[in-house]
């Protein structure tokens, strides 16, 4: 494994020094890596990073997101993604080429307050994040529970190659839906699993800067150890 | 004051009053803080980034920073009209334009960062342990920040140069002295005179102040380490 070098840093303090460069949230005054929030700090052999542990959801170009219909134009839905743009999916990712605002009728396909899985087709600064529903397991959610944790704490409930999620998954047979964004919806047919499901998840909110996570999740879905097991930030 | 270079208040010269910091105090703000500051009890809150309203105000560039400092009708002795007084609008703007360089506000165009400062009891010194708390509170909410913000006052009480000024001295005194730092950048992002120093003397008051800055640097420091790591230092 590389050698990666971890400390918890809060904004203004100094990472490393040196010609390195600079990464998701770090800030290069000089030669002097600065970090721009509260995290964990890395160090590659050329690069500095730091996983942040609060903040809000920053939109990205191929996310997948969960959001919420909050309102419709003529031409497009408008969408809550849990972040400080709003998405817009244009009518035509759903209705296809033709059509047209005089026939079609947005609400009957999706209304205000019902949940999408959608991903980002295009975001800038210029304008607010492009949506788009075409692609598999993308469109509306029928049923689930939705839970919202911080969207910094999102690859950790993922863990390594999707090992943390997949532990909850098998333990509680629930399907896990994941937005970048930080909403998930959690759908399983028995509801006890899907309780245990959701305090899963809700605890590797609470807890996901700690070392030992996955033996933690695992002890408490009862799951014996196996060979499975995510090292990452432990 | 006595001979030996003892307050009114029974500090030393170069001691700062009580300070305790705790983060996260408000559940509906995307970040939050409060401060005691001797006597000073202050509570900040930060909204945002969000959407720009009136829209006219939007950067299409880069977001913008409003802040609002508050006093409560209860904070001082005599009830405070609660309507933002003369004081209070330039107190919101100095706080703001000590905050700004520290704020990387170029990451979220179209938007606004609000930033909410309520005094709820006033004794000297209200300007810096808000803007203490404020840039304490910016951190928690996740805003990438280049440092923390650190502020102190420092002045002259019978002919002498004494750090963190408190109500009565103020009142008494012949200079007060705030000063707001970038602790690892070492810039002054305020500076504020009220009153008369001689070259030499402001030269010292200065040094005071920058001094107490840094102190006070180390109790946001340790605040936010213990909200987000439960104090485990690395």
């Amino acid at each position: 494994m590389m050698d990666v070098k971890r400390r918890y840093v809060i904004p203004g303090d100094v990472i490393a020094t040196g010609p390195l460069r600079p990464e998701q949230n770090v800030y290069q005054d000089g030669d002097r890596m600065i970090s721009t929030c509260v995290g964990i700090s890395e160090i590659f052999e050329n690069s500095v990073k730091v996983i942040p542990l609060t903040g809000g959801y920053m939109p990205k170009t191929n996310d997948l997101v969960i959001g919420k219909v909050i309102g419709t134009s003529p031409l497009s839905w408008e969408f809550d993604i849990n972040s400080c743009f709003v998405g817009f999916l244009p009518a035509q990712d759903v209705f296809g080429r033709d059509y047209s605002p005089t026939k079609d009728e947005l609400r009957q396909r999706l209304d205000i307050g019902d949940l999408v899985a959608t991903r980002i087709a295009n975001f800038d600064r210029s304008r607010d994040p492009l949506l788009t529903v075409q692609d598999r397991d993308l469109g509306k959610i029928e049923a689930g529970e939705l839970v919202e944790i911080s969207p910094s704490k999102v690859p950790r409930l993922i863990g390594k190659r999707g090992s943390m999620i997949q532990t909850i998954e098998m333990a509680t047979k629930a399907i896990i839906t994941i937005g970048q964004n930080g909403w998930i919806v959690i759908s399983c047919e028995d509801s006890e699993g899907l309780l245990k499901a959701v305090e899963a998840v809700k605890m590797i909110d609470a807890l996901a800067h700690t070392p030992n996570l996955t033996e933690r999740v695992k002890s408490m879905l009862g799951v014996p150890d196996g060979e499975n097991n995510d090292t990452i930030n432990d | 004051m006595t001979e030996d270079g003892i307050r009114c208040d029974g500090r030393r010269l170069d001691e700062l009053r009580n300070i305790s910091i705790k983060v996260g105090v408000l559940k509906n703000a995307d970040g939050s803080a409060y401060i005691e500051f001797g006597k000073n009890k202050i509570l900040a809150g930060v909204f945002g980034p969000r959407d720009v309203h009136p829209k006219h105000m939007a950067n299409p560039d880069s977001g913008i920073l409003r802040c609002r400092y508050h006093m409560s009708p209860f904070s001082v002795t005599e009830r405070k009209n609660p309507a933002p007084s003369r004081r209070e609008i330039e107190i919101s703007k100095v706080i703001k334009e000590a905050l700004q360089p520290a704020v990387i506000l170029k990451d979220y165009p179209r938007t606004v960062i609000d930033v909410f400062i309520e005094v709820l009891q006033a004794d000297g010194g209200s300007r810096c342990a808000a803007l203490d708390a404020a840039a304490v509170a910016l951190a928690d909410a996740g805003i990438p920040m280049r440092d923390l913000v650190s502020a102190c006052a420092a002045g002259k009480v019978a002919d002498r140069i004494v750090l963190d000024v408190n109500n009565e001295e103020d009142q008494e005194g012949q200079a007060d002295m705030p000063v707001a730092l970038m602790p690892n950048m070492g810039k002054v992002t305020l500076l504020q005179l009220d009153g008369i120093l001689k070259p030499e003397e402001f030269k010292t008051c200065m040094q005071t102040a920058l001094v107490g800055c840094k102190r006070v640097y180390e109790i946001q420091r340790k605040a936010l380490m213990e909200k987000y790591f439960q104090n485990g230092e690395q």
